[in-house]
């Protein structure tokens, strides 16, 4: 059974709180979101939640295990810090979608805002559109997957994350560069396209490029290479 | 943080309730700025008639003379009327100069606005209180611009609130801070632009002011604020027969926009165009850094 909230008639805080207290199998609903900030925050159990509306800052940040589904636009901060579970939103989002998300998988069907996936640290982010500029600031793990265009500067400063675009980048950032496309990484692709559909408006893993950090900006020398996922 | 909202009225439907849908933007964004707030809106006004919005906070001045006195260096007819302690003057003289007059010859008044469009009104206080004191609710016309301060760097205090405007039917409300504002104050002095608060927006509103009056479309002003402007800021502006949003190259402050056949509407924060009719099926983005958008009623 799905219990529905709306947002018209009781407050965020009561939301939040259900899904906290849920354990895990439960199914929500929330109607008239109308830009409400921190939905669907702080979710830890193994729960649906289903939005019907466009929301505002932070939607589903420190998200774990369940999935959260948003029939509309997300604001700031979309999935900020999200640990494992699903993030997918049907519209745009704004800026620093994914920020710092240490694992799990949002996906975002429109376009997404300036700094997507900024620091991000594990977290699997698939945009169908585009994304703004300086996506992946400062990268450090994890996969950021861009079906449509990359505005400028994208990855600068990047660390250790791989960025896949399959249409046009207006420049990279400092440090970020074209790398090859290895089975591995058309593999890995080629999962998160899966996973992403029909978000990702048909895309095909050979349709992409591959980028990630040349190693000239930050501290790395070759004796770390086996602490990492090694993507030379 | 500060808040702003910005409605341009595309087409007639929403003009008999652009204060109304623009004060319930406002209220939105009220903790966004509890501290202040401010809204200028335009409408259609009448032909060969300039009104220009004056402050005077805290004392009490007898509007009529002040009139009278206007009258004369002008040469020509000024009616004035109170509205708490801001009064809106018309006349079919110099608007231009009669800005400067009443800024150099009333004492603890400021000129807010002035223009064949324009009024503008700010007041220290919770936005909603201010906007209910003027009477947003039951303005009309084309377009409206309000904001919501948080002040950070300087005190809450009136002039420090949001719109800014220094030339005809110009102004403009701001988030962020620009970090040049100084000695570009002082190049827009030699260049005849009078300012009247320290405030770095101010000086932003009279560059657009100077770069219009040299002959610029807004759209030429603002390809010149990307060079000339240092800091960071979401502009969204209001002019005679437009609007427009700007946003810094890097685009820290946030911003959303949505546009219907009906309508634009600018705001800090998705909620405060949720509630506009029509909303759920606007077209809605985030404006891109370092992009002119315009819209014109001429268009």
């Amino acid at each position: 059974m799905t219990r529905t909230f709306d947002l018209a008639t009781t407050t965020r805080r009561k939301l939040n709180q259900a899904l906290h207290d849920a354990s895990g199998g439960e199914s929500f609903e929330v109607v008239n979101p109308r830009g409400a900030h921190a939905v669907a925050c702080g979710i830890t159990a193994d729960i649906d939640v289903m939005v019907r509306g466009s929301v505002g800052y932070y939607c589903a940040g420190m998200h774990q295990q369940g999935r959260v589904r948003v029939e509309g636009n997300a604001s700031t901060g979309l999935a900020e810090n999200i640990m494992s579970g699903t993030v997918h939103i049907t519209g745009n989002a704004t800026m620093s979608a994914g920020a710092t998300g240490c694992g799990g998988l949002v996906v975002v069907g429109g376009n997404a805002g300036a700094r997507c996936g900024i620091s991000m640290k594990g977290v699997d982010i698939v945009v169908g559109g585009n994304v703004g500029h300086m996506s992946a600031f400062m990268a450090q793990a994890g996969n950021l997957v861009v079906c449509g265009d990359a505005a400028a500067d994208l990855g600068d400063s990047i660390y250790e994350a791989r960025i896949f675009v399959r249409g046009d980048v207006e420049s990279l950032g400092a440090d970020c560069v074209e790398k090859e496309m290895r089975p591995e990484h058309v593999d890995t692709l080629a999962r998160l396209l899966a996973a992403a559909a029909p978000a990702t408006d048909g895309a095909e893993a050979s349709q992409f490029r591959r980028y990630g950090s040349a190693r000239r900006l930050y501290n790395f020398t070759i004796d770390d290479v086996d602490s990492l996922e090694t993507d030379r | 943080m500060c808040g702003i909202v910005g409605l341009f009225c595309k087409t007639e439907t929403h003009r008999h309730e652009l204060g109304r849908l623009t004060a319930v933007m406002l209220r939105e964004m009220r903790d966004r700025g509890p501290d202040s707030a401010g809204f200028a809106s335009y409408d259609t006004g009448a032909p060969g008639r300039t009104r220009i919005t004056v402050l005077a906070e805290g004392i009490e001045v007898d509007w009529g003379p002040v009139a009278a006195a206007l009258e004369k260096v002008l040469d020509a007819e000024v009616t004035v009327r109170g509205v708490h302690d801001h009064a809106v003057f018309s006349t079919d003289g110099d608007g231009r100069a009669a800005r400067q007059w009443i800024i150099d010859n009333v004492a603890g008044a400021s000129v807010l606005s002035y223009g064949s469009q324009i009024e503008l009104y700010k007041a220290v206080g919770d936005p909603d209180l201010v906007a209910e004191r003027y009477d947003l609710g039951s303005r009309t016309g084309t377009h409206a611009l309000a904001h919501t301060r948080m002040a950070t760097e300087s005190a809450v205090t009136t002039n420090g609130s949001h719109p800014f405007a220094t030339g005809a039917d110009t102004c403009l409300v701001h988030n962020g801070s620009l970090s040049n504002h100084n000695r570009l104050r002082r190049f827009l002095e030699g260049h005849g632009e009078s300012f009247q608060t320290e405030n770095d927006s101010e000086v932003a509103a009279g560059y657009l002011s100077w770069r219009m009056r040299s002959g610029d479309t807004i759209s030429q002003a603002l390809e010149g604020a990307l060079d000339d402007l240092d800091g960071f800021y979401t502009f969204a502006i209001g002019v005679a027969d437009g609007f427009a949003i700007l946003r810094d190259p890097i685009a820290c402050k946030p911003a959303v926009v949505a546009e219907t056949d009906d309508w634009v509407a600018m705001s800090s924060e998705y909620r405060a165009i949720a509630r506009l009719p029509g909303a759920t099926h606007a077209e809605i983005w985030e404006p891109e850094p370092a992009r002119i958008y315009t819209w014109s009623l001429a268009a």
